[in-house]
């Protein structure tokens, strides 16, 4: 496994669609100097609205901590949640 | 860059987590107290507090960090430690509640919820450490707070120790009384095993065995609520299509106990053990292995149809863990504590679920009779025929089996016991009202069976 690899976390938003969701979490992600490297979305329950996001962490001037946490607050101030997890969950959980 | 993982996986991951309760139950250190033993217990005590707070000094802050990366919670963090009654017993002196406490010092300063291992391994005789380490339980457990006690009181290979059954009866019944005030708490803190494991995360059973490496971590899954929810969702399934979805959940889950303890082992330097592949329910609505049973199509937890249903049920999660892991160990299946499991309860209230079927549960699942209180009059005895019922399950099937058993001082049949937090409440249990004085009285061993000759 190389070290870039590593460092790639998964931002997912899930909550009621509105405008400015993608715009909020691109605009923290930039200001962290995190990359995005792919976006997909997807309608969940025919309801809510989810968004996965796969970050590249490796040239990123915040620590992954403090990105979580500001991550957290934005998906508060726009009602929906939004968690970063480092990619291996969903990695180890799926795959051997 | 291509995702490898699909959107539905990703959303299974999150719902698993945010809504089904998924969680990692413990990550538990062993530590090696071999290194502590001194001439007296005081100057043990001291060695051993020393080492404890030094090895274990970043085990909650590497707990809470692994926590956040991966956003999973790990509702605990322990210790265990070399069984006292081995570390203890070059002390001059046997005052070893002196240790008890040095061990709940050290649990407190590096911010642990329980440590394991103030234990003794006594299945075919006792030695004077093991001796002085059962008789000081009463006190040991009721003046610590977090300190976790065992007693290995029989094995497939050896037999039986029927003068150590009795006597843990009395001790227990002891124990009970010196924790009176707090409904018999210490006995949920004390465990009576056949066949220990050494290398169990769980408390209250955990301790580091003497095969074990300087120290260790161990990796506990949780997560009867996600298995509830898959089993939930195929009603209409039959028994080979249902054993299979719980082998898939089964899996997942335990991926993220092997994920976890990899983590844990790299961030503290210590070598990863095992990981234990067990549905431990907790008082939380949903949460419950009782609710598993039902959702199989049981309309109370406890009757006819319940064994069966347990044994597919342990057997898929085993199947599906055994996949996930290098390395399985511990008690690996699923618990059935009654007071730890709203399912259990609601059943026992209804009058669904006794004892008696509870023990014949125990055959096809892992430990034992745990966390059943009775009333505060039930003999000594009957509660050393009971450590030796389960002992005997253990002993002939070659598992593990355990009795935490709490005689509730003051308390008969119908009223309720509350522990708080993870050890939850319980409703006071029927036991038989024969006696088996003159059978416990007999002394000496129950000699190992046939099957201990596989040589």
């Amino acid at each position: 496994m190389t070290t870039k690899k590593e460092n790639r976390v998964m931002v997912t938003v899930i909550g009621q669609d509105r405008v400015g969701i993608i715009a909020g979490v691109a605009t923290i992600l930039a200001d962290a100097g995190a990359n995005i490297l792919d976006i997909s979305q997807t309608i969940m329950q025919e309801e809510f609205f989810a968004m996965i996001m796969v970050v590249d962490m490796e040239g990123a001037k915040l620590p992954f901590d403090e990105l979580k946490i500001t991550l957290e607050e934005k998906g508060k101030s726009l009602g929906v949640q939004i968690m970063a997890q480092h990619e291996d969950v969903f990695k180890f959980m799926h795959r051997i | 860059m291509p995702m490898t993982i699909s959107n539905d996986e990703i959303l299974e991951t999150i719902r698993m987590v945010q809504m089904e309760n998924l969680d990692i139950r413990t990550i538990t250190m062993g530590i090696s107290l071999r290194d502590c033993s001194r001439t007296d217990t005081e100057s043990t005590a001291r060695a051993i507090y020393d080492k404890i707070t030094k090895k274990a000094e970043n085990l909650v802050k590497a707990g809470e960090q692994i926590e956040r990366e991966f956003g999973i919670p790990i509702i605990n963090k322990r210790i265990s430690v070399t069984p006292i009654a081995l570390v203890a017993e070059s002390s001059s002196d046997q005052n070893y509640p002196v240790i008890a406490k040095a061990l709940d010092r050290a649990a407190i300063e590096v911010g642990v919820n329980f440590i394991g291992g103030y234990s003794a391994l006594v299945h075919k005789g006792k030695t004077k450490g093991d001796s002085a380490l059962i008789e000081s339980l009463p006190e040991a457990l009721s003046t610590t707070e977090r300190v976790c006690a065992s007693v290995n009181v029989a094995t497939t290979k050896a037999g039986i120790n029927m003068d150590a059954v009795a006597q843990m009866g009395r001790i227990i019944k002891a124990t009970a009384e010196a924790t009176a005030h707090q409904g018999g708490l210490g006995c949920a803190k004390l465990v009576v095993f056949c066949n220990v494991p050494e290398d169990n995360p769980f408390m209250a059973g955990a301790f580091h065995g003497v095969g074990e490496p300087e120290s260790v971590i161990n990796v506990g899954v949780s997560g009867p609520g996600v298995v509830l929810n898959a089993v939930r969702k195929n009603p209409e399934a039959d028994f080979g299509a249902l054993a299979s979805t719980i082998k898939h959940t089964a899996f997942k889950i335990t991926r993220m106990g092997e994920l976890v303890g990899r983590a844990a082992s790299a961030k503290l330097g210590v070598p990863f053990g095992i990981v234990d592949l067990s549905l431990a329910p907790t008082p939380a609505i949903g949460d419950s292995v009782a609710d598993i049973l039902e959702a199989m199509g049981l309309e109370r937890c406890g009757t006819h149809g319940t064994t069966a249903a347990l044994a597919l049920l342990n057997d898929a999660v085993k199947k599906g863990g055994a996949m996930a892991s290098s390395y399985v160990g511990g008690l690996s299946g699923a618990f059935i504590p009654v007071s730890e499991d709203a399912g259990m309860i609601a059943a026992v209230e209804v009058g669904a679920l006794t004892i008696d079927k509870l023990e014949a549960m125990t055959c096809v699942c892992s430990v034992g009779l745990d966390m059943i209180a009775v009333p505060g009059d039930t003999s000594a005895e009957t509660i050393s025929a009971i450590i030796a019922d389960e002992s005997a399950i253990g002993m002939i099937n070659r598992k593990t089996t355990a009795v935490r058993i709490i005689p509730v001082p003051g308390k008969k049949v119908g009223d309720h016991v509350e522990f708080g937090g993870l050890l939850g409440h319980a409703p006071v249990m029927q036991v038989h009202p024969f006696s088996a004085q003159t059978f416990i009285n007999r002394g000496g061993r129950i000699p190992a069976p046939l099957q201990a000759l596989n040589n």
